[in-house]
């Protein structure tokens, strides 16, 4: 085992997650750390080796020492307690519904031995909260609550061994019970605030804390509701689109005919003639800034803008224009053995392409920001997954160091990776520049599905021999554009040959939940379904004579006992399975369809998701987590699939964009494995991807038709033949 | 132009000057401060506007302002009632039907004009009325299951 915990998830940064890469100054968080800390105590996180790492190579430079006593130069996160005995948790995290501020909360809770309501979490502030590279990839779980934990139990010792010098007894006769402390037979108490009182302590997590072992978790591994939830259920919580500031304006932005338009002309002088609009126009931008929306939308309709975009690619032709562009090879990981050889001992061989089409994220709420500059400095408020890269965004844009620019994110309405980039915030900056008032823009269901991103389109190819007792011989395997992502198999197959090819994206596309996760298992799933087909196996004995791996082992065969795959199949429905890893963590997913006879809409009547991702934290929001991934993965591998011509999105609305309803869901059952044994992995995203393959897989069962495309049934399944 | 309107909205009295068509969205959220109804698709699509217009579920963003003029409307701020949630909110928070929160106004506005009607519907007769609403983080079996609890018919609380 590798000490690192960062080496040992190998964890790899998919290339478009990088792509506003920080630009950052190490002194800066120890400044930030001294103004807000005036007294009490304070245990502070370092940043994680991959942070530091990925900063270190932007930079060419090193943090400071992390001895205790001394304030690192590069803090992770820290916890606070105050003289009054407010207990405060700083984390750039995001929370967008993965009830991540609960989770955090639990975990520091349960070391600081207090009630979770004496727990504050500030998040997501640049100006108070320390760097972090944003809420992507699952690893809030695995790494920020590990190291949070030690803070506050490193918080914890600190404060009794303060108490215990108040006593005047050993620390050991001191306890914390219910945020308070006791000496031996309970006759003397002190509050938090009694004992931070007059301190100014300062200590980085000595290297050895005890933490609570999962099997002793009282607060953490429980089923604790989430912690703010009151305030949603009644309306009252404030996403960035519900802020109001003094004087606010609402602004709209003129928007191109198409991608990559260029404007030829424009005429604003009738849209400037209506009091109270302020027209901004910076070269290919036009915006307009005014008292009410309804007021800039009629600013907006008299504006004359002349565009002229370029002939661009549409989906018709996608497949073939991303081989056509790919640049070259990658090789994803270590080549093993020699797929050469491994065909020359298979009895049968197969080639297959698979492909994905580009879906988008349709976050609830769209992209908003409020942005206000006071003097110099600019303040936006914004839903976004990576507020430093935000804040690094807008002061790229305005030309103004990162310190004149603060980025808050309130808990946002979902993001699914979706929300990784400023272009909200810098619009809204923008327009508050030229009015002198603060500015709320929110974009519309169009323009985020015109302007904002997608998950990427791909092309698959795989080529593979098998023996005709099961055995996997040669694997090889090219994705064109989807990602590298779980590129890699858990499969013992002795001889590997996979590769990932760049290319050229006719669409912005970025990150999605899972990322290529999803493509690579639909493609490797189904291409398993095939070979156990091609060999006469049934597929999940197929699947097992290929895995040596326990834990692929465990979810697999738990996945395929819950759903029965040994019972008699029922009349008229399809069953398939798939399973796989990433991120830490594994899934099983089976799924059983049928079809209308009359439309050929392929309904998914009933999922088993089998998941471990080691020791369970929160058992509610885990199973709501992955409930949820299942719901979403439905219109991925159903019917979600972005139509496009010529630079424009030609189904970019709810009334042309299917998404997943109350009545495309199926009963699903899940079944989690608590491995306490394990470190926690983050769990917002490895479930996701095992629906499309065995729903694929599912209806070649029950049709004998074999789809090798994302979506699968578009238009139900007849109409395919 | 403004147009003065007169409205009910959660049993107060009160007079909006804006365009009479536009839409009840816009006049909650920006001139009411009423946020809790949200802008999803401004096309009816997704159900996060819901309100209740006369106790019946209305999207409020394609509803001109004026259509609702002195008629009861209801939004999710009008469903606590003296500091305690309505029965339909302590449920959603019970059977844990939410993770971004964002539909939840929508969702407890649809369920609760479901209800009126319909005081102990089937679990088809809940999914088939709430098939208009929109929920991208998928807790669509949690908000059946809250709408049960609240309802009285729920077999068992989700985990």
């Amino acid at each position: 085992m590798s000490d690192d915990p960062d080496l040992e998830l190998e964890f790899e940064v998919e290339r478009y997650e990088l792509f506003a890469g920080p630009t950052y100054n190490f002194n800066f968080n120890r400044r930030q750390f001294l103004k807000a800390f005036s007294g009490g105590i304070a245990l502070i996180v370092p940043m994680s080796n991959l942070v530091a790492r990925t900063l270190q190579q932007e930079q060419g430079e090193s943090g400071g020492g992390r001895g205790n006593q001394r304030i690192p130069n590069d803090i992770g996160a820290w916890i606070h307690i105050d003289e009054s005995g407010t207990v405060s948790v700083f984390t750039g995290k995001v929370e967008l519904g993965q009830n991540i501020r609960t989770s955090l909360t639990q975990a520091v809770a349960e070391e600081l031995h207090v009630p979770l309501a004496t727990v504050r979490m500030v998040m997501a502030d640049t100006d108070l909260t320390p760097f972090d590279l944003g809420t992507f990839g699952s690893l809030t779980t695995p790494r920020m609550a590990p190291q949070l934990r030690k803070a506050a139990a490193a918080a914890r010792e600190t404060l009794v061994a303060l108490a215990a010098e108040q006593w005047k007894v050993e620390p050991s006769a001191v306890r914390i019970e219910n945020a308070r402390f006791v000496n031996g037979d309970a006759s003397k108490s002190l509050t938090l605030a009694q004992v931070a009182k007059g301190q100014k302590l300062v200590k980085t997590i000595p290297p050895d804390v005890a933490i609570t072992p999962v099997s002793n978790w009282t607060v953490a591994g429980t089923s604790v509701p989430k912690v703010n939830g009151r305030d949603f259920v009644s309306g009252k919580h404030q996403y960035t689109s519900d802020l109001k500031r003094d004087g606010m304006l609402y602004g709209r932005i003129v928007r191109p005919s198409a991608l990559d338009a260029k404007l030829v002309s424009s005429d604003t002088k009738s849209a400037e003639a209506i009091p109270g609009v302020v027209v901004v126009r910076d070269g290919d931008f036009i915006g307009i800034a005014a008292k009410d929306l309804q007021t800039a939308m009629r600013a907006e309709k008299v504006i004359a803008v002349h565009w002229q975009a370029p002939g661009q690619p549409g989906n018709d032709v996608l497949f073939d224009y991303l081989k056509k562009n790919a640049a070259g090879e990658r090789v994803s990981g270590r080549p093993v053995g020699s797929v050469v050889d491994g065909m020359k001992t298979a009895d049968q061989q197969l080639s297959q392409k698979y492909t994905i089409a580009y879906i988008a994220h349709a976050p609830l709420e769209p992209r908003a920001a409020v942005a206000e500059w006071k003097d110099d400095k600019l303040t936006v408020w914004t839903g976004t997954q990576r507020p430093f890269g935000v804040r690094s965004e807008l002061a790229e844009a305005f030309h103004i160091p990162e310190e004149k620019v603060r980025v808050i994110v309130p808990d946002t309405g979902s993001g699914y990776g979706g929300k990784h980039t400023g272009e909200c915030a810098v619009e809204a900056a923008r327009l508050a520049r030229a009015s002198s008032k603060p500015v709320k823009l929110v974009w519309t269901r169009e323009e985020e599905f015109q302007w904002a991103y997608f998950r990427p389109a791909g092309v698959i190819e795989v080529t593979t021999g098998v023996k005709n007792d099961g055995a996997v011989t040669a694997w090889e395997f090219h994705n064109y554009n989807s990602g590298a992502s779980a590129i890699q198999v858990k499969y013992d197959f002795p001889n590997q040959n996979i590769q990932f090819h760049n290319t050229k994206s006719p669409l912005r596309q970025g990150s999605y939940r899972g990322l290529a996760a999803t493509a690579n298992h639909f493609a490797r799933e189904v291409h398993m379904d095939e070979l156990a087909q091609l060999v006469k196996m049934d597929p999940v004995a197929f699947r097992l004579k290929n895995i040596k791996d326990e834990r692929l082992k465990a979810v697999l065969e738990a996945a395929a006992s819950k759903f029965g795959w040994e019972r008699k199949k029922t009349e008229g429905r399809g069953r398939g399975i798939a399973c796989g890893f990433e991120k830490g963590s594994y899934i099983a997913t089976a799924a059983e369809i049928s079809t209308d006879a009359k439309t050929g809409r392929v309904k998914i009547e009933r999922v088993v998701a089998v998941f471990e991702c080691g020791a369970i934290v929160n058992k509610m929001h885990l199973h709501n987590q992955v409930e949820g991934a299942v719901v979403q993965a439905i219109g991925g591998a159903l019917f979600e699939n972005i139509q496009f011509k010529d630079g424009q999105i030609l189904n970019g609305k709810f009334s042309r964009y299917r998404l997943p309803r109350f009545s495309d869901v199926p009963s699903i059952e899940i079944v989690l494995l608590d491995r306490k044994d394990l470190p926690s992995a983050g769990a917002g995203e490895t479930p996701i991807v095992g629906l499309a393959p065995a729903v694929g897989n599912a209806i070649l069962d029950l049709t004998g038709i074999r789809i090798r495309s994302l979506p699968l049934a578009p238009e139900g399944i007849v109409n395919r033949g | 132009m403004g147009k003065v309107t007169d409205l009910n909205v959660n049993g107060k009295k009160l007079r909006v000057e804006v365009d009479s068509e536009t839409p009840l969205l816009y006049v909650l959220r920006d001139h009411l401060n009423l946020t809790g109804t949200k802008y999803g698709c401004g096309e009816s699509k997704c159900g996060a506007c819901s309100v209740l217009v006369e106790g019946v579920v209305m999207r409020s963003c394609v509803t001109p302002v004026a259509r609702v003029s002195g008629k009861q409307i209801t939004t999710i701020e009008g469903m606590e009632k003296d500091g305690k949630l309505h029965p339909l909110q302590e449920a959603f928070l019970k059977a844990d039907a939410l993770q971004c929160g964002y539909c939840t106004s929508g969702m407890i506005m649809a369920a609760a004009s479901l209800l009126k009607k319909n005081p102990k519907p089937s679990r088809d007769e809940i999914v088939k009325h709430m098939d208009a609403n929109v929920c991208r983080c998928g807790t669509y079996l949690r908000i059946v299951n809250a709408i049960e609890i609240a309802a009285g018919t729920a077999k068992e609380v989700a985990e």
